[in-house]
């Protein structure tokens, strides 16, 4: 229990729709075996010139971005590719919430598992959102509570999955629950007997 | 669980794997029964389990492949010419996978092995994906062994850790969309082409939270790789996965798999598959229709796989969309793309066609890009790759000549893997470049930075190779005059 879950912050405002996860973290950054370093090449190629150069162009280079701890996007947000990296990556640029009309399922249960908050709302809020200036707006996130307060002081709420903020809110996560469930496991397996045996690799020519 | 109502495949093989019902406050349990694993989703899980001690519960439902970072030249790492950091954190990133498998017992088909391949060629190949299974991988098309009447999906980094420590993952229940083509399939149209309509009308996240069961003539009629290369693509419609009901189809392609049931065990099993199929009346809570005759060779123009439309079509204009927002995202993909709204695709010039990937790297998808290839050559200043999807693939390929095909045409016949589909192996485009390409994704980038990607059937592929341009491929049919 902490206020980690509840903080007051700046936001980035990224009005794209369907980001995809190439585009969150590109492909030639996945041969990392950490979870950790990503950040500086999250929107790698929207961010940086093919030389290497920033792209001012680009939020994240602007001095709106330093400090902001939201991200919001347009709807569909981290499609494509299951990599979790997107959201480490998001994660080590500093990011603790993203919100949007909706995500893509893998991503949405990826973020979730790491502590991204995806933030749901009304197309309608994400558009007024989107069309706000961000430099001094700011948006409250209150997971205990499940509400988002609005730069105009609008309180909104946001579903998140009971047991993701369960976990969330008591530092568990859903590896606990699992080995927690291993009795049950074991006796699924007793009845369930495997009709498969990897290892057996019996010559195919 | 036992229930009189009837109910669709899914419901069928969600209810067999459930270990713990969902509750109001927590997700169901829900038991997996082929785990395939390769190295770039999958390094930090395995760093989970030694860091909480943990074993992996069952190996002999987990496989491993090298697919997504190994080099698709002859001899793997050892025989790449150049060395640098790039492919110093490639090669430490597949030995860690051997490291990784040799510590937990998980069983694996390195590189060099005569089975290594794309992590979703193999295990259908080898008979691991079965009807009534669940089968999970780090990788979002393992949607393509829904083929099989099997409940797969892909998961994430976090997941990978809970299945090799639990065989478990937790799940909320999806809802269920039936996509149903009608009709049959015309000449020159293939299972790529159904999947990109069907992408272009439910458009990238249409199905999103969704479980597809494809039915109707069309899909009936489809062979195991063609009906493979349908559910692959579910993902990029946004499903949580794509299935098929098993049929004789099934069973004849899996029968004699060095993994499949035999003599007796054979028997019971293909009893109980025949048990999985949606039952008469069961109700899925969305359902579209798709008129199979009416698709042509389709093509897509976007950044998403969405963005498709037949080969002959014009490129769509963005102010035909009323919302702001998708105007805006459309316009920037045409530029992207560096495209034209209202003129047609056909005629196009391309830089490099893409043959392979887990969509269409298979021995059907290598014969249909022969037939065109057979007597023609590649078109002066077009790079063709042509990537098999398996070993296996490639030496059936050779087994039937098709490497000299392809080869006596001026493409490289290279090793397989996921090679130019994801660029991140060494095989990529250059900025700029055009790219008719096999594989599943044309966002931005996807094929390497800057590179531009157009989705399309190995057919399609085959006649820009040969014509230089975006070609109907039914222009070329019926072989060189
Ligand atoms: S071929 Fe492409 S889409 Fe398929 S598993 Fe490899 S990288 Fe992923």
């Amino acid at each position: 229990m902490s206020s980690h879950w509840t903080f007051t912050s700046t936001y980035v405002t990224l009005p794209r729709e369907n980001v995809d996860t190439d585009q969150i973290i590109p492909a030639r950054f996945l041969t990392t075996t950490d979870r950790v370093g990503l950040g500086p090449h999250a929107f790698n190629d929207w961010r940086y010139r093919a030389d290497g150069s920033p792209n001012e162009d680009f939020i994240l280079n602007q001095e709106a971005a330093r400090n902001a701890e939201v991200l919001v996007a347009g709807h569909n947000f981290g499609c494509g590719s299951s990599r979790e990296h997107a959201v480490w990556a998001l994660a080590g640029a500093g990011f603790r919430a993203v919100i949007s009309s909706s995500f893509a399922d893998i991503f949405r249960g990826n973020a979730l598992g790491n502590g991204l908050l995806p933030i749901v709302v009304t197309p309608d809020t994400l558009a007024d959102l989107l069309a706000r200036p961000v430099a001094d707006s700011h948006v409250t996130v209150n997971l205990e509570t499940s509400t988002l307060t609005l730069p105009d002081g609008e309180d909104v709420h946001f579903d998140v999955p009971p047991f993701s903020r369960y976990c969330l809110l008591n530092d568990t996560n859903e590896m606990s629950f699992l080995l927690d469930a291993s009795d049950d496991i074991a006796s699924y397996e007793m009845k369930h007997p495997a009709s498969i045996d990897t290892s057996q690799h019996a010559a195919t020519a | 669980m036992i229930t009189s109502s009837p109910r669709t495949l899914f419901e069928k093989l969600w209810d067999r794997h459930v270990v713990r019902e969902q509750t109001a406050a927590t997700p169901a349990v829900l038991y997996i029964d082929l785990h395939l694993v390769h190295e770039v989703t999958s390094a930090q899980a395995f760093t989970e389990l030694r860091e909480r001690g943990l074993p992996v519960r069952a190996p002999y439902r987990t496989i491993a492949t090298m697919d997504h970072s190994t080099p698709t030249t002859r001899g793997g790492f050892a025989a790449l010419p150049i060395r640098n950091s790039a492919t110093d954190a490639r090669f430490a990133q597949v030995d860690q996978l051997a490291r990784n498998c040799e510590e937990f017992g998980v069983p694996l088909l390195a590189l060099g092995d005569r089975r290594q391949g794309i992590v979703h060629v193999i295990g259908p190949e080898l008979g691991l994906t079965q009807p009534g299974m669940t089968v999970v991988c780090g990788d979002s098309h393992t949607s393509t062994h829904g083929a099989f009447g099997a409940l797969a999906f892909g998961i994430g980094t976090s997941q990978v850790a809970h299945v090799l420590a639990t065989q478990c993952v937790l799940q909320s229940k999806p809802k269920t969309l039936e996509v149903r083509v009608d009709g049959t399939l015309a000449a020159g149209v293939t299972a790529k082409d159904v999947i990109l309509a069907i992408c272009a009308t439910l458009g990238v996240g249409g199905a999103t939270g969704h479980v597809i069961e494809y039915t109707g003539s069309v899909i009936r009629a489809l062979s195991m790789e063609e009906r493979m290369t349908v559910c692959n693509m579910s993902i990029e419609a946004g499903a949580r996965a794509g299935m098929i009901a098993p049929d004789d189809t099934t069973f004849e392609y899996l029968r004699a798999r060095p993994h499949a049931p035999s003599g007796a065990a054979w028997d019971a099993a293909v009893a109980d598959w025949r048990t999985l199929a949606s039952d008469d009346g069961a109700m899925f809570d969305h359902t579209i229709t798709i008129d199979g005759t009416r698709i042509a060779p389709m093509i897509t123009y976007g950044t998403n796989p969405g963005m498709g439309m037949a080969v002959t079509d014009d490129v769509p204009h963005p102010d035909r969309l009323d919302d702001r927002s998708e105007r805006e995202n459309a316009e920037r993909a045409l530029r992207y793309m560096g495209l034209v709204a209202g003129q047609p695709l056909a005629g196009t010039k391309v830089d490099v066609v893409f043959f392979g990937s887990c969509t269409n790297s298979r021995i059907s998808d290598l014969r249909d890009a022969a037939s065109v290839f057979r007597g023609r050559r590649v078109a002066q200043g077009v790079r063709a790759l042509v990537v098999p999807g398996s070993q296996q693939v490639k030496q059936q390929a050779e087994h039937e000549g098709l490497d000299r095909i392809f080869i006596d045409a001026g493409a490289e016949w290279r090793e397989s893997g996921c090679s130019m589909c994801i660029a991140m192996n060494g095989d990529q485009l250059q900025p700029g470049q055009l790219a008719v390409s096999t594989s599943n994704r044309n966002f931005e980038g996807r094929q390497g930075s800057g590179g531009r990607t157009l989705l399309a059937s190995p057919l399609t592929a085959a006649a820009a190779a040969v014509m230089g341009v975006i070609t109907d491929p039914r222009t070329l049919m019926g072989g060189v005059a």
